[in-house]
């Protein structure tokens, strides 16, 4: 039952990348190409679930936990360290570079065009990149808290 | 390439991402992060399998769009299949140490009012920002 109730709001998710034009990287990059073929659409997509997110949040946030688990999973941390602005600048580069991020992307594997399953198979790659290096430099700072 | 404005379908498609961002708060008490997701589902060590319910029900998005409409959502790709290969890797990297992409920063961390993702936002945009003028007027692609 549970897996049925996030089947579907992946697909409340998926629809809406598709509808919003998130999936495509031509209206994403043409978001950005503020100098060129500008395509101010994005901003509806951010405003509008953002809006809606955030009244979401409020209103569940306020119960005591989620309906099929015992708390809520928020993340805790609140540094802004390097990790976060060098991770977040790169992955900067590579959205503008394809025009897919994530998010974008995963809901275009459906359509079955070549190119999303491409940026996919490298993003993972990326990731899995990724992790081994965050492994090899936390093995290297035992002592941090 | 130009791409047409297109205001209603983009806020109703925002409107319906915000929706399902709520959902899986009010259901399993997480965030909708495309790259947490993704990870997990990938890596575990647990929680594989609602994970990789919300992606089949992401990946069947296009297919119900496409039986309401007749055709997929467009997917134009103004940019070499190189350029998919070298931006989805240096995604992937990014997203990685950075702890987060566009929904998972960018909608849940701001719907939160986290200066976290607020901070990670504000520089993935600004960068690819930089990166488009780059691309498109200084390098010419």
């Amino acid at each position: 039952m549970r897996l049925i109730a996030l089947y579907l709001i992946g697909l409340v998710f998926g629809i809406g990348i598709s509808i919003s034009g998130m999936a495509n990287p031509a209206k994403v990059l043409n978001f950005f190409d503020v100098a060129g073929s500008w395509d101010p659409s994005l901003a509806f997509v951010m405003g509008g679930a953002l809006a809606t997110a955030f009244v979401g949040y409020r209103l569940v946030l306020r119960r005591p936990a989620p309906l099929t688990d015992a708390t809520f999973h928020l993340p805790t941390k609140t540094d802004l360290d390097a990790r976060l602005i060098g991770g977040s600048a790169l992955f900067g580069v590579g959205w503008g570079i394809a025009g897919f991020c994530p998010g974008g992307a995963l809901p275009a594997l459906g359509t079955g065009k070549p190119d999303v399953f491409v940026f996919v198979a490298a993003l993972v790659a990326g990731m899995a990149a990724a992790r081994y290096a965050q492994s090899m430099l936390a093995a290297n700072q035992p002592a941090r808290a | 390439m130009e791409t047409e404005f297109t205001p209603l379908a983009s806020l109703s498609g925002g409107v319906l991402i915000g929706l399902a961002t709520t959902l899986l708060m009010l259901v399993s008490g997480r965030i909708m992060g495309a790259t947490g997701i993704l990870s997990g589902a990938i890596w575990g060590p647990q929680g594989r399998d609602w994970r990789i319910a919300l992606l089949a029900g992401m990946v069947s998005g296009p297919l119900v769009i496409l039986a309401a409409t007749g055709s997929f959502p467009a997917i134009e790709v103004p940019v070499s299949t190189l350029a998919m290969v070298v931006g989805g890797a240096l995604v992937g990297i990014g997203v990685t140490f950075g702890g987060g992409c566009t929904s998972g920063h960018g909608v849940c961390g701001m719907a939160r009012l986290s200066t976290r993702s607020i901070v990670a936002t504000l520089t993935f945009m600004l960068t690819t920002g930089i990166t488009v003028y780059v691309v498109r007027h200084v390098l010419g692609g």
